[in-house]
C-alpha cells in the first residue's frame, strides 16, 4: 500500500491553472525528488500535500487519511506530514531547543522535561546537540536549516516534505544539510523534495519526478531518468541545469 | 485686580498639570484596553468582523481630535445627553487613542513574516496557538517602542480638552493669562510643562527601540 497517494490533483490561482491533474504514489521509505523549471507547479504541489495550499479538486491520501484543510484541524493535517522550508522559518524569539520543543508541548501536550529530552535527541540527529541554548540568529544558514529539520522530526512525521531547502544557503553549507537528509533516507524516512541538487537526486533519491507545465511529464528510477531522459523537455531541462 | 507672583503662576500650573497627567493616563490606559479588544477582533478571519473595526480606525484617524471632542461634548448635549467636560474629554480621548493604538498593533502583527504562520501551521499549531506562542510575542516586541512614542501624542492631545472647558494645564494657562496679561511668560511655561512630560517619554521610546531592535536576545 502506498503511504502517499495523489489522484487527479488540480489547483488554480485565479485564472492560472498551476496543477493540471497530478497522480502520484509514494511508498514508505522512498526518496522522491521533484524537479522542473520554476513555474512548473512543483512547490505548489508540495504545499498541497500538507494543505498549505488547498487543492481545487482531486484527492490526497496520506497514511490512509484523506486530507481536507476545510474540515481538519492543523494538528490532524500535520500528523503524518512534516515540512522544511527554503527560508527555515525558525521562531527567532525562541532558542534552538525551544523551537524543537514547542510543537511536542503545545500540540502533543508533552511535559517540558520529555519535550526537552526529545529535542536534544532530535538535535543530536542533525549534529547540533551542543547548540540547544543558542538563538537561531547565532547559527549559520546551514545550521538553522538543520534545526528546522530537527523541529519537523520531533513531531515524528511519516513523510517529510522539503521545499528547496538548500536554495537559500551558501554553497559551502549545502553539504551538511544534504548529509543530514542522506542519513534520514538511510534510516528509512520517506522524503519528498523539491530540489535543484541533481547529484543528490541521483545518488540518494530513489525516484525522480519531472514536472512540466502543471503535469508530471516524466518519472522513474532516479539514475535512469537523469542519465537517459526520454522526453525532449527533460533533456532540455537537464542540459540547462548542468 | 489680583497680583500674581511668578511662584503663584508656576504653582498653579504645576497643580493643573496633575489633571493633564490624569487625563493622559486614563486616555492611554482606557484606549489601550479598547485597542486590545479591537486588535483581537480584527484578527478574526471573517471580513464581516474585520470591516467595522477598520471603519472605526479610519473614522477616528481621519477626523480632527477637536471635532471628536466637540461631538462628544456639544453633540451629545444636543441629543439631550448632558455630559460634563470630564466625561466628554475622557470619552473622546479614549476613542481617539484606541483607534491609533489598534492601527499600530495591527501593523506590528502584520509585520511578522507569513513564514512564521506557515512554520507553526506545518507543526500542527492552530490559529490561536500560533498567535499565542509565535506571533504575539514577536509583535509585542515590535509594538513597545511605537506605543510609547504614541503616548506623547496623547499627552499633547489632552491640551485640546481645554477648549470644552476641562481645566488642565492649557486651560489654567489661559486663565492665568486672562488675569495677568503675560502671555509670553505663561504660555512658555505651559509649553515647558508639556515638554517635561513628553521628552522623557520620547527618550524612553528611543531607548526601547534601540534595545528591542536586537532580535534573539531577551
Amino acid at each position: 500500500m502506498s503511504l502517499v497517494r495523489v489522484d487527479a490533483l488540480h489547483k488554480s490561482f485565479g485564472h492560472l491553472e498551476v496543477l493540471k491533474g497530478i497522480d502520484l504514489k509514494v511508498s514508505a521509505g522512498e526518496v522522491v525528488s521533484i524537479i522542473g523549471r520554476s513555474g512548473s507547479g512543483k512547490s505548489t504541489f508540495l504545499r498541497c500535500l500538507n494543505q498549505l495550499e488547498q487543492h481545487d479538486s482531486g484527492r490526497i491520501e496520506i497514511n490512509g487519511q484523506v486530507l481536507d484543510a476545510n474540515s481538519m484541524a492543523p494538528a490532524l493535517l500535520s500528523e503524518n506530514v512534516g515540512m522544511v522550508f527554503q527560508n527555515f522559518n525558525l521562531f527567532p524569539h525562541k532558542t534552538v531547543g525551544e523551537n524543537v520543543m514547542l510543537a511536542p508541548m503545545i500540540v502533543r501536550g508533552e511535559r517540558e522535561r520529555e519535550a526537552s529530552r526529545l529535542a536534544r535527541r532530535m538535535l543530536e540527529r542533525v549534529g547540533l546537540a551542543d547548540r540547544f541554548d543558542a538563538w537561531p540568529e547565532q547559527l549559520s544558514g546551514g545550521q538553522q536549516q538543520r534545526v528546522a529539520i530537527a523541529r519537523a522530526l520531533a513531531m515524528s512525521p511519516k513523510v517529510l516534505l522539503c521545499d528547496e531547502i538548500t536554495s537559500a544557503l551558501d554553497p559551502e553549507l549545502v553539504g551538511d544539510v544534504l548529509k543530514v537528509l542522506e542519513q534520514l533516507a538511510r534510516d528509512g524516512m520517506t522524503l519528498i523534495l523539491v530540489t535543484h541538487e541533481m547529484s543528490f537526486a541521483r545518488d540518494v533519491g530513489s525516484r525522480v519526478v519531472f514536472m512540466h507545465q502543471g503535469r508530471i511529464h516524466e518519472q522513474g528510477d532516479s539514475r535512469e531518468v537523469l542519465s537517459q531522459p526520454r522526453t525532449p523537455e527533460l533533456q532540455q531541462f537537464l542540459s540547462a541545469v548542468r | 485686580m489680583m497680583d500674581f507672583t511668578l511662584w503663584d503662576i508656576v504653582r498653579n500650573l504645576l497643580l493643573s498639570m496633575r489633571w493633564t497627567v490624569v487625563l493622559s493616563l486614563i486616555a492611554f490606559i482606557g484606549g489601550g484596553v479598547v485597542a486590545l479588544l479591537l486588535t483581537v477582533i480584527r484578527l478574526s478571519p471573517s471580513r464581516w468582523v474585520q470591516w467595522p473595526v477598520m471603519a472605526y480606525v479610519e473614522l477616528f484617524q481621519g477626523t480632527p481630535l477637536l471635532m471628536q471632542l466637540f461631538l462628544a461634548f456639544f453633540g451629545l448635549g444636543a441629543l439631550g445627553i448632558q455630559v460634563s467636560a470630564w466625561t466628554a474629554a475622557t470619552l473622546a480621548l479614549v476613542l481617539f487613542t484606541s483607534a491609533f493604538l489598534t492601527d499600530i498593533w495591527q501593523g506590528c502583527i502584520r509585520a511578522i513574516p507569513p513564514g512564521q504562520w506557515q512554520g507553526a501551521r506545518v507543526l500542527g499549531l492552530g490559529r490561536l496557538q500560533t498567535l499565542h506562542h509565535v506571533i504575539l510575542p514577536q509583535a509585542l516586541r515590535l509594538a513597545i517602542a511605537p506605543t510609547v512614542g504614541f503616548s506623547v501624542q496623547v499627552v499633547k492631545g489632552t491640551a485640546l480638552a481645554s477648549i470644552i472647558g476641562f481645566v488642565e494645564l492649557t486651560r489654567t494657562g489661559t486663565m492665568l493669562n486672562n488675569a495677568t496679561f503675560k502671555p509670553f511668560l505663561i504660555f512658555a511655561l505651559v509649553a515647558l510643562g508639556y515638554f517635561l512630560l513628553c521628552y522623557p517619554l520620547s527618550l524612553y521610546a528611543r531607548h526601547l527601540e534601540k534595545k528591542l531592535n536586537v532580535t534573539g536576545s531577551r
